[in-house]
């Protein structure tokens, strides 16, 4: 029976999280953590044409973060910079299609924070 | 009061009123007290009774209840101090360990720590007694040093310790006695014997000792200790700093205001003796009283029995935790040279998902870095999980925790 929080796709990109790495060269990148855990997350970037043309995020976390992450990375690929400085907490909770609990909010966050910051240089939390 | 001198331990779980709560269908566990211990009623009710029948501000009125609240208060006090086997003048109460450092390296280390002085510090700190230190150092242009923990057995080195004394800068040591991630229990005595000969003053942070072990303060003969209420099985929002005499009294105030003077002109004021003036500000008087019957509490069980079963908690934990697969344990291999508290990393989950899978099953241990991030540096983790114990847990908690640890495993598919 597939657990509700931790559900087979989540635990896959846990542990084969896509776009994972390094990126060389980039042209944007931020790195950041979570100061209740000390998990961090770093992310870098190649732009095209004002678009996220690939990226790579690197670091390490929990797999409700590691997921959220890989979850977000194909989603952010070929989207415009602009747009990415606009993405609000709901866009990836609702990727991430679980439950998130409070606790474990900045958890499921910390990888748009990240690519916000580097896109927009406002790293502060994702409302 | 229960008679818990003649009861096992683990049986004054009836003691404690939250243990009854039931977590996710399941009957609570807790082994999260060295980041904050439970309280027995003995504690609730005296501080609930202090609230309906005694409360007025201390040392102010004249009136009778006034004159009672100062008596429940000081009295709470006397019977704090000779718990830690100190004097009561030279007893201050502080709203926590984090404050009581604050409290000497704002008013001791602004005076003595200058330009090309060290404080000394360890790896094995928790950020309370780095932070503070920190901010002094950047300020007075002193250095911060941190003596190294040993990786495989998480004890620190004494030669260490001397080769940097040698070198005659040191004004502090400031150390914890139990770390509260590693469990070790560090040579108190030894190292503020070797700084004193090397003219340094010493802290001892008693956060995790003071709620586990006997803790005689004028033995390990520190300059200053500092414990907590809320790991002592006392409330929050009160915290204590024992000190020697005439450092408190060459020391400068800490924080101004009422309480603290002997007389306040239009431009300047003196101070109030020891400890009030320290104490600036209505006390934390309910505070004082629940942590009062705290200690009194630990003290009629007795710090030696509660040692033992500590000891005993923790040596089962240390036998049956590596039966969980891809486990990793940190601290001292050897019960004796830790206190009760685990911490371990399980390969393929991370810490914040183990302790969210225990949690479903009602055990509630801690998880991420402890306040402690230099150290997880020096581990070479982010993050740890970590089960302590205290006087009302069982070997049959330590049961739980390895069937959870074992379910969480299932659900990572591991």
């Amino acid at each position: 029976m597939s657990d509700a929080l931790y559900r087979d796709y989540i635990l896959d990109h846990y542990k084969e999280p896509r776009n994972f790495g390094e990126l060389e060269p980039h042209d944007l990148e931020h790195h950041d953590h979570n100061p209740l855990c000390g998990d961090d997350l770093g992310v870098h970037i190649r732009v095209e044409d004002g678009r996220v043309a690939d990226l790579r995020f690197h670091g390490q976390g929990c797999a409700i973060s590691q997921a959220a992450a890989s979850i977000a990375s194909d989603e952010l690929i070929g989207m415009p910079v602009e747009e990415v400085g606009r993405l609000d907490a709901d866009w990836v909770i609702d990727l991430l299609g679980i439950d998130i609990s409070p606790t474990r909010r900045k958890c499921a966050l910390l990888s748009l924070k990240v690519m916000r910051g580097a896109t927009t240089g406002d790293a502060s939390w994702p409302e | 009061m229960t008679q818990v001198a003649a009861t096992p331990l683990a049986d004054l779980r009836a003691d404690f009123p939250i243990l009854e709560r039931v977590e996710s269908g399941h009957p609570l566990v807790y082994l999260d007290s060295a980041s904050s211990s439970q309280k027995p009623r003995q504690v609730i009710e005296a501080m609930d009774s202090y609230y309906r029948h005694s409360h007025a501000n201390v040392h102010r009125g004249t009136y009778e209840l006034a004159r009672e609240a100062t008596e429940l208060y000081e009295g709470a006090r006397e019977r704090i101090a000779a718990f830690a086997g100190w004097e009561t003048a030279t007893t201050i109460f502080t709203r926590n360990v984090t404050e009581a450092i604050n409290l000497v390296a704002y008013a001791w280390g602004r005076e003595h720590v200058g330009e090309g002085d060290e404080v000394l510090i360890t790896e094995m700190e928790h950020h309370s007694n780095i932070v503070p230190w920190q901010l002094l150092c950047a300020e007075r242009g002193a250095r911060l040093r941190y003596l190294g923990v040993c990786p495989e057995d998480g004890t620190l080195s004494l030669d260490e310790l001397d080769a940097v004394l040698a070198e005659g800068r040191v004004k502090l040591v400031s150390v914890a006695h139990i770390s509260n991630v590693l469990g070790t229990i560090n040579p108190v005595e030894q190292i503020v014997e070797r700084a004193h000969a090397a003219n340094a003053l010493v802290l001892v942070d008693g956060a995790q000792a003071v709620p586990q072990m006997p803790v005689d303060a004028a033995a390990i003969d520190a300059d200053f200790y500092a414990w907590t209420g809320h790991k002592a099985l006392g409330p929050t929002g009160i915290g204590v700093l024992h000190g020697r005499r005439e450092t408190l009294e060459a020391m400068r105030p800490f924080l101004g205001g009422g309480s603290m003077i002997a007389r306040v002109e239009r431009d300047f004021s003196t101070w109030a003796e020891l400890p009030l003036k320290f104490e600036a500000g209505t006390s934390p008087i309910a505070e004082a009283v629940g942590l009062g019957v705290a200690i009194d509490y630990l003290a009629e069980i007795g710090m030696e029995r509660v040692r033992a079963h500590e000891l005993e908690l923790t040596a089962y934990a240390l036998e049956r935790l590596p039966e969980v697969e891809g486990i990793t344990l940190f601290g001292p291999p050897d019960p004796d040279g830790r206190g009760g508290v685990v911490s371990f990393a399980l390969e393929g989950m991370h810490p914040h998902d183990i302790s969210e899978l225990c949690g479903r099953e009602g055990v509630c241990i801690r998880a991420g870095h402890h306040c402690a991030q230099p150290l997880m540096r020096c581990l070479g983790v982010a993050a740890t999980a970590r089960a302590s114990f205290s006087v009302y847990n069982a070997r049959e908690d330590v049961d739980r925790l390895l069937d959870a640890l074992t379910k969480a495993r299932k659900v990572f598919e591991l």
